[in-house]
């Protein structure tokens, strides 16, 4: 995956260090930089407890989008009764617009089994697993590369570095299912059943895999591990926001110049990466949105781009950190439009245990689908705001609980374009292909016949030098004219 | 997006070949966990067959000693597994924000006009499957296309004629 080279003085990277720069393959490029140095030294001069008080006093939180401080989840799992203990990695990137963890694995397989043996010793655990997509055919293959390599060398296995601690690690694969990273989910499906969340309590920490405590950790969080062992707590204490340390990754898609994945210290601003990293938007189109946190999260408008991104900050302006997918929408996106999009994909990837995310998700994908087929009315927006708030309130999972944020947000920020759609009909970002009606600006056209020859329908009456007309309850809005006009004499909406 | 909720009938079986199943058996025979890797076991049966019709999932269930319920519960569940014969050739349209964003839609549309089919059904001739998946995490080349394993990065609707003509012409 290509990274974002211009404009390195803004990034830093920690997660990312060795991506792109050793050869994923093989063990010794990664020893050569500094590699299993931290492991050797948390086994040989630490004991299990300090590992896990080092990490949380280095202000490390999960990276998978909840936040919640990794070193005391570590000290749960390390304090419950019990000596078969569990770690597993999710890395189940399933988050649309989100291939950080896909670098990672493909890039610099061996951070994360480093972290893994490390996170394994300071919990407890003696097994450790990676909960992995099948749609990542290439991270699987570079995996086993990587954990077989490890263990040839004596990383994984028995009684590593000397100090008598054994820790092996094998992969489980997902087959599809978004629910999947929410933690319990994935526990479920790793012990190869149906991926439904159960409720907590019991938090896996005490009670996870087979029963066993078990911590979950994402992969942009253990690839951060070996550095602040061997760098020290107070190291990444010194980089980021009060409540936020370390760095992010956050994927850069969209309609932005520069695609790909970006590494910057918690508490750089949203334009800082947007415009000065990514380089803004292609074609001289107007920047809209940014939208964050996948279907979890939320739009920010232009207003909010000065904020310094962290935890608290995101989710203050109606989004949320999320895994790190950044997509950067342009004038020629609806946001009604957006909002359907994630309430299809989470109404789809409803696991349907609970009555309010099966049954919330699909009535109010419905009513978005009303309203972007132009039959919307004002009740439509009374219920959508109201089931959105029922729905939040009363899921059994993190998926349910924070699927109506797209539309929440969006009714917030973006709610003249739903009065728009409504009470105007009209689509006036244009992508709505109901609301949509074209029709030819007399002043403009001088009757060149382009768009009467391309449109499929044959609704452009006129002749050559002539003002053509479009007979609208024939046009099928395919955009045919619009693109052919040189004069931009066609109107849309 | 491509959950199944057909149901399973009772009365048509598919035959189908023995040496599959022969394969299929010594690989559950050398798992160890066989109830903790279900998943990793349809994974493999649909490697072999292609597809989960009833009869592979009646006989995961007695291999691995659980309920045939059980079985289609998580095959059911994953939007991976498939339980209808799919074509030669699988032409999956990302469907992820970035790809939205880059009016992946539009494509969409365009493979199923230009094949004749709708999202998530195969040509008669079963050469074509058509698609739309969650995001592959390709997001620097949206609106991206696989056809099998090869990718189609920044695909234009004017492409998709061509794509599909490519592996017309490798078959023949």
């Amino acid at each position: 995956m290509e990274n974002v080279k211009s404009q390195e003085n803004k990034q830093y990277r920690i997660a990312l260090r060795n991506s792109g720069l050793i050869d994923p393959g093989d063990i010794s490029d990664y020893i050569a930089f500094r590699g299993y140095e931290a492991l050797g030294k948390v086994l040989t001069e630490m004991e299990p407890a300090e590992v896990a008080k080092m990490v949380k006093e280095s202000g490390l939180r999960g990276r998978g989008g909840g936040g919640f401080p990794t070193g005391l989840k570590w000290e749960f799992t390390l304090k419950a009764p019990g000596d078969e203990k569990y770690l597993i990695c999710n890395a189940d990137e399933g988050d649309p617009g989100a291939f950080m963890d896909r670098s990672i694995l493909e890039g610099d397989p061996h951070s994360l089994l480093e972290a893994m043996v490390i996170g394994g010793y300071a919990t407890g655990a003696n097994n450790g697993v990676i909960y992995i997509r099948a749609e990542y055919p290439l991270a699987i293959k570079r995996l086993q590369v990587a954990i077989d390599q490890a263990r040839e060398m004596g990383f994984l296995g028995k009684d590593i570095f000397g100090s008598g601690f054994d820790f092996d690690l094998y992969l489980k694969l997902g087959a599809g299912a978004f629910v999947c990273g929410e933690e319990t989910s994935l526990i479920q499906s790793v012990e190869g059943k149906r991926g439904e969340p159960t409720k907590k309590p019991p938090f896996p920490s005490e009670s996870g895999y087979m029963g066993k405590p078990t911590t979950v950790n994402n992969v942009e969080t253990f690839a951060a591990v070996p550095p602040i062992i061997l760098n020290g707590p107070e190291w990444f204490q010194g980089i980021g926001t009060e409540t936020s340390k370390g760095t992010k990754v956050f994927a850069l898609a969209g309609d932005i110049n520069n695609v790909g994945l970006v590494e910057v210290t918690m508490g750089t601003t949203l334009r800082e990466i947007i415009f000065d990293i990514g380089g803004g938007i292609p074609g001289g189109a107007k920047f809209k949105a940014v939208q964050t946190g996948g279907p979890s999260g939320g739009v920010i408008t232009e207003l909010d781009l000065d904020t310094p991104i962290d935890y608290e900050s995101l989710k203050n302006i109606g989004s949320m950190m999320g895994s790190g997918g950044m997509i950067v929408m342009d004038d020629s996106t609806c946001m009604v439009n957006i909002a359907k999009f994630f309430l299809e994909f989470t109404q789809d990837e409803s696991c349907g245990k609970c009555t309010s995310c099966r049954v919330g998700t699909m009535r109010m994908y419905e009513i978005l689908e009303k309203i972007t087929n132009g039959e919307g009315t004002e009740q439509d927006l009374i219920n959508l705001n109201d089931l959105a708030r029922s729905v939040k309130d009363t899921a059994l999972c993190g998926l349910g609980q924070t699927a109506p944020n797209p539309v929440l947000s969006t009714m917030n920020y973006y709610k003249h374009e739903y009065e728009d759609h409504v009470y105007n009909k009209k689509c006036t970002a244009g992508s709505c292909k109901a609301l949509l009606s074209y029709s030819i600006d007399p002043e403009k056209c001088i009757g060149c016949t382009a768009c009467l020859k391309v449109c499929p329908t044959n609704c452009i009456d006129g002749k050559a030098k002539e003002v053509h007309v479009i007979r609208e309850d024939e046009c099928i809005a395919c955009n045919a004219c619009f693109e052919a006009c040189k004069f931009d004499a066609v109107i849309k909406p | 997006m491509q959950k199944q909720h057909e149901q399973l009938k009772t009365n048509d079986f598919v035959e189908l070949p023995k040496e599959h199943y022969e394969e299929l058996e010594t690989y559950i025979s050398g798992v160890k966990d066989k109830e903790g890797s279900l998943i990793h076991i349809l994974h493999k049966a649909q490697e072999i067959f292609g597809y989960l019709p009833k009869e592979v999932q009646l006989f995961v269930s007695r291999q691995v000693g659980i309920p045939a319920a059980k079985v289609y519960g998580v095959v059911s569940f994953y939007s991976f597994f498939t339980q209808k014969p799919v074509g030669k050739h699988k032409i999956s349209v990302c469907m992820g924000t970035a790809c939205f964003v880059k009016k992946a839609e539009k494509i969409l549309d365009a493979f199923a006009a230009e094949l004749g089919i709708n999202k998530g059904e195969t040509t008669e001739d079963m050469l074509f499957t058509l698609r739309d998946v969650r995001c592959v995490g390709a997001c620097g080349l949206a609106p991206v296309v696989f056809v099998g394993d090869n990718v189609h990065g920044h695909v234009a609707v004017e492409d998709v004629k061509d794509i599909i003509q490519q592996y017309r012409k490798g078959d023949e």
